[in-house]
């Protein structure tokens, strides 16, 4: 057949596209209508938790001594305020927006090092591996939200400590999963080419080790961020976490729940936007899961 | 077994021993003091207290004497409570906690592994998606969140249940803090439950079973639970670490008098020895709680050889 033919160009059209790993993936992860659902309903709020504060007509930490304890929907404040007069939906806002960024920011710290860590002890392997993951089962195996609590009593309440503390907890699991998949990914036929070509274990790694991981890493890393959260909420339920006037979901809902007597609105909308956060990330994580790993059904 | 047991402690007393030691110089790094009050102590006075504690030498050396007392048993006296000694206040305390975190691990293995059961036997039908969106609530919702809900619903609101205090373990006070605790466990546990026995249900020597004409429900009692609730032993050593965290909110919540809300305020207040003599305590528990399951695992499925 000639090329540039009409007979070649209606035979390419016509022809069956192959479709990658992804795509099929991104197929699976569309059918899949919790996910979708999810994934709307994340892109809202995170939406909201970015301009949400400028269309709001309060800031969130403006004290109006005359609209101590509105009820919702009166006085302007569409979800009521608290004992200082401050407008709930503000601070809710502005909570969602700290608690999601302590989310990212500490996800992306436990990845960080659990993808480095996991992959080099992987790849590696023998007694460093050995050695690496024993560090793993040791750190696996202590109360770690003590320490965590300690460490907010001995460096003061700093926000970015908060970020740290959590990342390094968190990166144990990842570690797990990231050497797991290096382990049988560094027979393959791909990785003995690389190194036949000459390249050095570092850049085999960062190359061709660590883009393959993709897939249950990106996995995990939707069901971490949902765990951090918790973990920061939690943290400022005991009053370690975010300090006032900055509010984040866990200190809205422990002052809510001081509070719920009086006026139940302060835990229930502040209760209502965590749960539904963290069942959007759980959906999402469970439709990736099923997406990028279709024999685990 | 026995040369699983050694090595296995082998592994868990460098384990202590970094607990002790991060644990140790991480508090006393905190600034502050247990020997601040409302009145103003005279430095004077301060320094002889210090010294009565030995806190008035180097810090290795109070860590050293500290190791080498509890080797012995002895956590030393609390700072801020004067006349106590930390053993004294665990054993105080303990009681509460253990009760709570006992029957909430007990409700839910019951509760879960029922759930699960039913929502196999049923896969895809009405009781299935009942108990897996319960499931999903429970995993998905903190302890933090339930608990101020329920008391305001329950106790608030309805007035069914006391909202706060022990009140010497009525039964009627432990309903709330039991529920919480239990709800993410059982959560957890119908999940593994389920998916353990899908799997078995499947598997041939339950079509077997089938075959030569067993009840069904004899089948599911006799034959696939034992094998689909293996996960499920694994999960214990996790599950108590859940429960501990778990109960920090809820005593605190709550205002129940155990150790957990101990544990934040002896931090927050420096008493040192109580804080360290319950980090010991929780890490203790944790390594012994996954050493247990590990040797049940391997009781409970012989293909399993501990090494």
């Amino acid at each position: 057949m000639i090329p540039g033919s009409p007979q070649r160009k209606a035979l390419l059209e016509n022809a069956v596209k192959g479709r990658s790993l992804w795509d099929d993936a991104r197929r699976r992860l569309m059918r899949n209508r919790a996910a979708v659902a999810s994934m709307v309903v994340l892109a809202v709020m995170v939406t909201l938790a970015v301009v949400g504060p400028f269309l709001v007509p309060f800031h969130y930490d403006t004290v109006t001594k005359t609209d101590v304890w509105m009820s919702p929907m009166t006085g302007g404040h569409l979800l009521g305020t608290d004992s200082l007069g401050r407008d709930l939906l503000a601070r809710l806002l502005a909570g969602l927006g700290v608690s999601l960024a302590i989310g990212v920011v500490a996800t992306s710290v436990s990845l960080l090092i659990g993808v480095v860590w996991g992959s080099v002890a992987g790849y590696l392997g023998g007694r460093l591996d050995e050695v690496m993951m024993r560090v793993v089962d040791t750190l696996y195996s202590l109360p770690f939200i003590f320490f965590v609590i300690l460490l907010m009593v001995t460096f003061g309440r700093n926000i970015f400590l908060i970020f740290l503390a959590i990342g390094a907890v968190e990166w144990l699991t990842m570690s797990r999963i990231v050497r797991g998949q290096t382990l049988s990914l560094k027979d393959k036929e791909f990785i003995e080419a690389a190194r036949a070509a000459g390249l050095s274990s570092g850049q085999i790694i960062a190359r061709h080790i660590v883009p393959n991981l993709l897939g249950p890493v990106v996995v995990y890393v939707t069901l971490t961020i949902p765990a951090v959260i918790i973990a920061e909420s939690f943290l400022s339920f005991l009053g370690l976490g975010v300090q006032p006037p900055m509010a984040s979901l866990g200190t809205l809902i422990a002052t809510g729940a001081q509070d719920m007597e009086m006026a139940p609105w302060l835990l229930i909308f502040p209760s209502l936007t965590m749960i539904v956060t963290l069942m959007a990330f759980n959906f999402i994580g469970d439709g990736l899961r099923d997406a990028l790993d279709p024999k685990d059904r | 077994m026995l040369r699983f047991l050694f090595r296995r402690l082998l592994v868990a007393i460098p384990t202590l021993f970094l607990v002790i030691t991060v644990a140790f110089f991480m508090m006393r790094a905190a600034p502050g003091s247990p020997f601040v009050n409302e009145r103003q102590l005279s430095p004077e006075v301060e320094k002889v207290i210090q010294a009565q504690y030995g806190m008035d030498r180097p810090l290795v050396e109070q860590y050293v004497s500290y190791l080498g007392d509890v080797v012995r048993g002895d956590f030393g006296p609390s700072l801020k409570y004067r006349d106590k000694t930390v053993l004294d206040i665990l054993k105080e305390n303990y009681g509460v906690s253990l009760k709570l975190g006992l029957s909430a691990i007990l409700i839910a293995a019951l509760m879960g592994v029922s759930l699960g059961v039913i929502a196999a036997l049923r896969q895809n039908k009405v009781a299935d998606y009942a108990t897996m969106t319960l499931a999903i609530l429970g995993v998905c919702i903190p302890t933090f969140v339930t608990a101020p809900l329920l008391v305001l619903f329950f106790a608030s609101r309805l007035g069914w249940l006391p909202t706060a205090g022990w009140n010497n373990g009525a039964l009627l006070n432990m309903v709330l803090p039991v529920a919480v605790l239990a709800l993410p466990q059982i959560a957890i546990i119908s999940r593994l439950t389920r998916a353990g026995m899908i799997e078995v249900l499947r598997s041939n020597y339950i079509r077997t079973a089938r075959a030569k004409g067993l009840p069904d429900n004899l089948i599911v009692r006799k034959h696939a639970l034992r094998a689909a609730i293996l996960p499920l032993v694994s999960y214990l050593g996790p599950a108590c670490a859940g429960l501990l965290t778990g109960s920090l909110v809820v005593e605190k919540i709550f205002n129940l008098p155990g150790l957990g809300k101990f544990f934040v305020i002896s931090a927050l207040q420096r008493d040192y020895t109580v804080v360290m003599g319950m980090v010991i305590v929780y890490a203790l528990l944790i390594l012994t709680l996954n050493l247990i399951a590990d040797m049940m695992y391997a009781a409970l499925d012989p293909r399993v050889k501990l090494s």
